[in-house]
């Protein structure tokens, strides 16, 4: 595989999981500072399907994002009760418990990681799939589900009162997000073909974060062009030169501070999709 | 018949009580208004009925269930609907979605429903966009159905604030100070869409501070001081209690009445002058 093939195969793996904290956290606007744990279940997951029971990459990878997703639902349940400031400490915290506990069990190979992972994945594999996250994250947004999800975001109080159920809302889009972000983090394990708990901790999952933040919150594509800027970015500086690439975590930091200030929407914003394609979605019967 | 009934309702916030022992009454189809001083614990009701808290004493019966212990979610599907005292709308989404949301929990799509667009979504979601498209004609807001909420004027969004509540096909529908921050001209055509609303056979409940609205719809007045029931009537009687206008009215309120009563009188003298002399 070629360097560039490599990077967009990278791009794209990142893509997937922008898009899905962008429905936890753009959509429903529940702040996720734990996004990474689910990539990593993920990973493991369809690791160990594909190691220890020899099953097939595509079940192997789909077995992994449904773990992902049940974790998604049991970590959900408690944290989602907190707001704010409070969901986000917690989502952290669980990241936290579920690294050690990969760093621990003997079965995820402890501090080692797991090695010896088939390579599957390549730029067609990641494409094939982040095209079907985004349609089927798309149906949803523009279905009684998604508008749900943006109403818990935009009043929580006034949605409740309205007839949404929001814990049970807020646990969806949590478990949604979290099944997209294992189906990264398994083709994640088979294009690296190594995986180590590290990957997957805290910095990872700022870096999601920062994806979604710069590229617009609430704003599915907003996602995917920040996911490229940020995956881009540090292979443009290493070749500018290996000492500036070192700092890149500045540069993020920098550009996340002019972003808000200058653009705290993000590059591509919520509102710049236009009346017009409403108005024809409208007219074939969408809602 | 009583549509919803609630029994010494007390409601506590640390030390202290916001609500005392009060009884509330709502016959099906009248026009209720709760009125009284701020702080007197007209919202603290409001939000009792409908589930935002749960009252420290007393039961609330919507037709005949007990709905204290219940969520505001399941309150509003029993049919329930509010608006805030302070416009909660939901501000990044358009008109249409807005009372699409009011729809929520008369629809059941779920992910899978929404990922694949069944025959049976696709046929719940024609029937929502009816429905929801009726519901703006209703309240004369099907010109903007595309507009931001946060970018309509004031009293659209009042207005907007009452479809939102409509779609979710309330039996009783509960408005928080509908003609705040209204003008003369906004708030007659607020007091001509309740109208409208209770000829539909909606049951309303309203907080205001608008006398003039209040006396006008309201088949009875409940005044509230101090988290107290002091009087609960027609408009014609509770107008003239003395507890009220001690209370709350003021004395310029019936001094304001007498006048009226005086200028009346005398055009109606005037009248009969004017009568005799022809």
């Amino acid at each position: 595989m070629s360097y560039y093939s490599q990077i967009l195969t990278v791009i794209i793996i990142n893509s997937i999981l922008a898009v899905s904290l962008n429905l936890v956290s753009g959509y429903t606007g529940q702040l996720s500072l734990g996004h990474a744990t689910f990539m990593g279940l993920g990973a493991y997951a369809a690791t160990l399907f594909a190691l220890k029971l020899q099953s097939p990459f595509l079940v192997s990878i789909i077995l992994g994002a449904a773990v992902a997703a049940f974790f998604g639902f049991v970590i959900g349940v408690p944290t989602l009760r907190l707001k704010g400031d409070y969901l986000a400490i917690a989502t952290l915290g669980f990241g936290e418990i579920t690294k050690n506990i990969l760093l621990n069990l003997k079965i995820t190979g402890g501090p080692m990681g797991l090695r010896g992972i088939p390579k599957v994945t390549n730029v067609y594999v990641a494409a094939a799939a982040l095209v079907l996250v985004i349609f089927s994250l798309n149906r949803i947004i523009n279905s009684r589900v998604g508008k749900s999800f943006i109403a818990i975001r935009e009043d929580e109080l006034a949605a409740e009162s309205m007839g949404i159920n929001t814990t049970r809302f807020k646990i969806l889009a949590f478990v949604i997000g979290a099944f997209y972000a294992g189906l990264a983090g398994g083709l994640y394990a088979f294009l690296f073909r190594y995986i180590n708990p590290k990957d997957f901790g805290f910095m990872r999952s700022i870096e999601i974060l920062c994806m979604v933040v710069l590229g617009g919150m609430g704003n599915t594509y907003g996602a995917v062009f920040g996911a490229a800027i940020i995956t881009i970015l540090p292979e443009f500086l290493r070749s500018v030169s290996p000492v500036v690439a070192q700092y890149r975590m500045v540069l993020y930091g920098l550009l996340l501070v002019v972003m808000m200030i200058v653009k705290p929407q993000g590059i591509i914003s919520e509102s710049s999709l236009s009346n017009k394609k409403r108005e024809k979605s409208l007219e074939k019967g969408g809602l | 018949m009583e549509l919803l009934e609630g029994n010494n309702l007390s409601m506590v916030f640390g030390g202290l009580s916001a609500l005392n022992s009060v009884d509330i009454k709502i016959n099906k189809g009248e026009v209720l208004s709760i009125i009284g001083p701020n702080g007197a614990g007209k919202t603290t009701l409001f939000n009792l009925l409908t589930g935002i808290y749960s009252p420290t004493k007393g039961e609330i019966c919507f037709r005949k269930k007990e709905i204290k212990n219940l969520k505001p979610y399941e309150i509003t599907k029993l049919g329930i609907a509010r608006t805030f005292q302070n416009i909660r709308l939901f501000k990044e989404m358009s008109v249409l979605d807005n009372v699409i949301i009011g729809q929520h929990c008369r629809t059941k799509a779920g992910v899978f429903g929404a990922m694949f667009k069944t025959p049976s979504v696709r046929r719940e979601e024609a029937l929502v966009r009816e429905k929801v498209m009726d519901v703006l004609k209703f309240v004369d807001l099907d010109d903007v159905y595309m507009e931001k909420a946060k970018n309509l004027p004031y009293g659209k969004q009042r207005r907007l604030e009452m479809a939102r509540a409509l779609a979710t096909d309330p039996e009783l529908i509960l408005l928080d100070e509908p003609a705040a921050g209204m003008n003369h001209q906004e708030t007659n055509e607020l007091i001509k869409l309740i109208e409208k609303l209770n000829n539909t056979g909606k049951t309303v409940l309203l907080i205001e501070h608008d006398m003039k609205l209040v006396m006008d719809i309201s088949r009875r007045i409940m005044v509230l001081d101090y988290g107290k029931k002091i009087a609960d009537g027609p408009p014609d009687e509770v107008k003239n209690d003395e507890k009220v206008i001690k209370a709350y009215l003021g004395d310029d309120f019936r001094r304001e009445t007498r006048e009226i009563k005086k200028v009346k009188e005398a055009k109606e003298v005037k009248k009969a002058k004017e009568a005799y002399v022809c």
